[in-house]
């Protein structure tokens, strides 16, 4: 048992049960800590994304194990896998239906550029019809991999200026007609 | 009973048959498009090929006449044998083929997907749509003209697009890990792991 008296890190007494700081520093934390991923699996990727939920890579370690299927929960996109044309539509209907502020990470060699799938059925990257926060490499990637690529999507989030861009009203990017 | 004995039992008992060249591993004669739905049906209820396990299509090219042609795969389970039947498309420019739907349900998607992918109209098909590519599609990605990269097009629900200005553009060939020159289809820089090449002994 450690008999010192030495305080480590925050003491009420001292400072009042008060904390201070700077408020985007904490809506980022909030922010960094909570992401709800929205699983966009479409291919093989999905596999290695189901494998980091799992125990032994255990993506909840950072915050992020919370998979809603559901836009209207989620708030960070993970595209796993290869984007068809086809499904391109849908892809965007779900990421416009996210509520803001929402962020996109594009799994593997597929989502990030088409991969090998040069062809007439594929879109040659994600980034053609969503804004990608992170690129993740690999076809597919590692699910150490994914957990780099959202712990660097958590960097970003705490740099971003959440205050400024709280009340701002959203910006429109499509124009759904009829 | 061997291929050979099956094709020329065939040709012998329907006049209208030819046989079809080429055939490596299976019984394969042509038949003409007006006899295809009557020759299926004797098939299945005379001859035993109970089952339509495969249809295809093919497109020789754009100067060749016939240009399409219905590639047909029955398989009879008494004797464990298959029999391909080719039925060539008589108008080059608007391919047309009675549907075998009538006789093989299995039919239904292989000819939607004969017609998405050449454009080959299967009259009498109940329900000919695109099964593959969406529905307002302008091409046939199958055919010979169409490169495999594509070409440009709309892109389906161009509603959730509007603003994003973005289409469908041919694929990029050049550049990244596959490599081709004009007229190629792309192959791998790296080719070492080629089964054409003779593998190291031991």
């Amino acid at each position: 048992m450690s008999s010192s008296t030495a305080e480590i890190g925050y003491n009420s007494k001292v400072e009042g049960e008060v904390i201070v700081t700077k408020a985007d520093a904490v809506i980022n934390w909030i922010r960094s800590h909570s992401v709800w991923p929205m699983p966009m699996g479409l291919a093989c990727c999905a596999i290695e994304l189901m494998g980091s939920g799992g125990s032994r890579f255990d993506i909840s370690r950072f915050g992020m194990e919370v998979m809603r299927f559901s836009p209207r929960q989620s708030d960070c996109m993970i595209v796993a896998g290869t984007v068809t044309y086809k499904m391109a539509e849908v892809i965007r209907r779900i990421y416009d239906q996210m509520a803001e502020p929402k962020w996109v990470v594009a799994m593997g060699a597929c989502a990030s550029s088409g991969g090998m799938f040069r062809s007439y059925a594929t879109m040659q990257g994600v980034d053609r019809i969503l804004p990608v926060d992170v690129y993740i490499s690999g076809c597919p990637p590692k699910p150490e991999a994914l957990l780099d690529g959202m712990m660097l999507l958590q960097e970003k989030i705490r740099r971003e200026p959440a205050l400024k861009t709280l009340f701002k009203p959203r910006v429109v990017e499509t124009k759904v007609v009829n | 009973m061997s291929a050979e004995k099956l094709q020329a039992e065939l040709l012998a008992k329907f006049p209208f048959l030819a046989p079809r060249a080429g055939s490596k591993d299976h019984a394969a004669v042509n038949v003409p498009a007006e006899n295809l739905v009557a020759f299926a049906k004797t098939l299945r209820d005379e001859l035993s090929f109970h089952m339509l396990t495969d249809m295809t299509a093919l497109d020789a090219g754009e100067n060749e006449s016939p240009r399409f042609t219905g590639i047909y795969h029955f398989f009879r389970f008494a004797s464990n044998e298959y029999l391909r039947v080719a039925c060539a498309a008589g108008n080059d420019a608007k391919p047309e083929i009675p549907s075998l739907v009538p006789v093989f349900p299995s039919a239904n998607w292989f000819e939607r997907e004969a017609y998405d992918m050449f454009g080959i109209k299967f009259t009498g098909h109940p329900d000919l749509r695109r099964i593959m590519m969406w529905d307002d599609y302008p091409y046939h990605p199958l055919r010979k003209e169409f490169q495999l990269a594509g070409k440009e097009a709309p892109l389906p629900g161009v509603d959730v697009f509007e603003g994003a200005r973005t289409k469908i553009q041919p694929a990029e060939m050049a550049g990244g890990p596959f490599v081709s020159s004009p007229g190629c289809e792309p192959g791998a820089k790296d080719e070492s792991w080629s089964d054409k090449k003779i593998k190291p002994r031991e």
